[in-house]
């Protein structure tokens, strides 16, 4: 197993983005280090949430994170998008350390992302919920869109004809001007994935998308996750519990357990870790 | 039949982000509008124009601006008359102090100034929501007015306190103060009012509308996905009370005349929000429904069984209008939060499909 890792983890110099990629089972070219995550802990007062994790995210890769409930997944999701802070660990996008920043802040470098439990804004039309995700892409100052005149007016058509593409890629077309209050719970995650890709982000963040799913709905929104990363090559970053899919759509799967990681490696490899079996048939600790 | 749809199609983006998508609504509202501007004028008497029409069309500018701030972006606000009351004394002293200055110019200045005020009393909201917020808000009403009867310089030394309209001219026609005509001042508030309601309705359907949605929807998500939440509030704070500032201008100088500290008190603002609720938060049109049954109630209360020959005296009307008014707020807040506006369009999605019923 250690020796599978340094193939993927080739460069550990502060700074250096390697550069070199692999190539994945299904015969993909994965890119260099998008981001790549340090030493990162996490504590709220005495409870430590995630402890001295480090694992990095490749261009063009789909990364699970596994783990039990309470593993610590969702709040590592809300470090890379800048919900939390971590107590200690660096974090480096782009070949870059990243600072502490807002949310706002980094959704506007690249990385969308969607949520556990549905967060759509209920009192939009799905087509205005979609329109959200351009938000970071207009600029048109107030006077110009008082007026409805010059920019505001072209960027308003322009990110339209952005948003139809994935309105028509979603296949969701039909709603577009339903209000989102109305739809069932499965078009409401597909709204959801639309409005994050609306955003053209360079990194997807998925928490938990096919929660409360039934095999169909499941079935679909594999398939738009792997297209969404063939079609657009983003990087997709996920958490899912479903074993089956992570292991069907993942390349690499980083496996969390009690915040600390116990196992990180393409799926195959990450199935057959004892560490793994154990933490998920349960072991006296 | 006179709502069909059918037919109108769209082949651009632009087509379909027009004003109105729908040929009935602006057929509707061009009916509407040529009404307002050529026939109302002619039909209207002075009494008419002074309780219904004027007061409507201000009444629905000030809501319209707290409904930018309440029903899009979320903020409850109890300070509206507090700035209205900035628009109409920084309208007063521009006009004071530069008397050459263009009186519809003046009024459509004087938001700038209630805008600031709101921004400042805005920037709570980055911290408190909600009930809270309406609390911090209050702190800005019981402030501004006591402002205004305190600050000598705001109405210019007067003996009353209070401020007094002088007349002032457009091209050769008076305005404003005891000389202008109700019709020529039916114009400018209806001019001004169509104005605002426009740039208003442009604002909320952009960008900046979607922003504030985001924000009164889902603040959490709106922060993920980009939105900086403190410019989202803070120009929500700025918009709403600019409109509110240009209305309270109006209120005085296009309809009262003069104006006391104590008429910005709270049961102005109360009255705002009353319109705001009963004509749907979150909606543009509301309202002027809002506006018109708040504004008309009264008066037809008080001159229909007059005119019907039922004896009833002023303190009975009074008395109905406020159990009416105060029923109607409950019966609006239980069967339908989302106000008249939400009852058109109810009416309008029937009669789109109708005969059928899908």
């Amino acid at each position: 197993m250690d020796g599978a890792m340094r193939t993927y983890r080739n460069d550990e110099k502060e700074g250096a983005v390697s550069d070199t990629g692999y190539i994945t089972a299904d015969g993909r070219q994965i890119g260099g280090t998008l981001m790549e995550l340090r030493n990162i802990t996490l504590k709220f007062g005495g409870v430590v949430a995630i402890k001295d994790i480090s694992f990095d995210i490749r261009e063009g890769e789909i990364r699970a994170i596994i783990g039990p409930n309470g593993a610590g997944k969702s709040s590592m999701l809300n470090i890379i998008s800048g919900f939390y802070t971590p107590s200690e660990g660096e974090l480096w996008y782009k070949g870059a350390k990243r600072p502490p920043m807002k949310p706002y802040e980094v959704a506007r470098m690249g990385i969308a992302r969607t949520f556990q439990n549905i967060a759509l804004f209920e009192g939009m039309s799905v087509l205005d919920n979609v329109m959200t995700g351009r938000l970071t892409h207009m600029k048109a100052g107030i006077a110009s869109q008082a007026l409805w005149w010059g920019r505001a007016r072209d960027e308003e058509i322009a990110n339209r004809a952005v948003v139809e593409k994935v309105i028509d890629f979603l296949e969701i077309q039909a709603i577009r001007k339903t209000p989102v209050g109305r739809l069932p719970y499965g078009l409401k995650k597909r709204v959801e994935l639309a409005r994050a890709l609306a955003a053209e982000p360079s990194m997807l963040l998925l928490d938990e998308p096919m929660a409360g799913m039934n095999v169909e709905e499941k079935e679909d929104m594999s398939r738009f996750i792997l297209d969404v990363n063939d079609e657009f090559g983003t990087t997709i970053v996920l958490i899912e519990h479903d074993m089956g899919v992570v292991m069907d759509l993942s390349d690499r799967v980083v496996v969390m357990d009690y915040g600390k990681k116990i196992g990180d490696g393409p799926p195959d490899e990450v199935r057959n870790n004892q560490d793994v079996i154990d933490a998920y048939l349960g072991v006296a600790h | 039949m006179l709502y069909r749809t059918a037919g109108q199609f769209k082949t651009s983006y632009q087509a379909d982000q027009a004003l109105f998508p729908v040929r009935q609504d602006a057929v509707l509202l061009a009916i509407i509008l040529a009404f307002a501007w050529g026939g109302l004028p002619l039909l209207a008497s002075e009494f008419a124009f002074q309780t219904l029409l004027i007061p409507i069309l201000i009444y629905s500018l000030a809501a319209l601006g707290l409904n930018l701030l309440t029903g899009f972006a979320g903020q409850l606000s109890l300070g509206t008359a507090a700035f209205m009351g900035v628009g109409a004394y920084a309208c007063y002293k521009m006009v004071t102090l530069m008397p050459w200055m263009n009186p519809v110019v003046a009024i459509l200045l004087s938001g700038g100034f209630s805008a600031g005020v709101g921004v400042a009393f805005g920037i709570p909201s980055l911290r408190i929501k909600g009930f809270y917020l309406a609390i911090a808000t209050l702190a800005a009403q019981f402030f501004l007015v006591w402002l205004f009867e305190k600050w000598g310089w705001l109405y210019n030394y007067n003996a009353s306190g209070a401020i007094q309209v002088p007349n002032l001219t457009m091209f050769g026609i008076y305005v404003s103060g005891p000389q202008a005509d109700s019709r020529v001042q039916y114009y400018v508030v209806l001019a001004v009012v169509m104005l605002m309601t426009w740039m208003c309705i442009n604002l909320t359907r952009g960008t900046l509308g979607r922003t504030w949605k985001a924000t009164r929807d889902m603040d959490i998500a709106a922060e993920l996905i980009g939105i900086n939440l403190m410019r989202s509030k803070l120009t929500a704070f700025a918009v709403s009370s600019y409109v509110v500032g240009v209305a309270g201008a109006l209120f005085v100088f296009m309809w009262r005349g003069a104006a006391e500290p104590n008429l910005f008190d709270i049961p102005l603002s109360f009255r705002i929000l009353f319109i705001a609720i009963i004509g749907g938060l979150g909606s543009v049109m509301g309202n002027y429904l809002g506006a018109i049954l708040i504004v008309g109630l009264p008066v037809v209360l008080g001159t229909v069984p007059e005119a019907l020959g039922i004896p009833i005296s002023s303190a009975t009307v009074e008395h109905l209008n406020v159990m009416i008014v105060g029923a109607l707020i409950v019966f609006f807040l239980i069967i339908e939060p989302h106000g008249l506006a939400r009852l058109w369009a109810l009416i309008r999605e029937k009669l789109i499909i109708w005969p059928f019923p899908h």
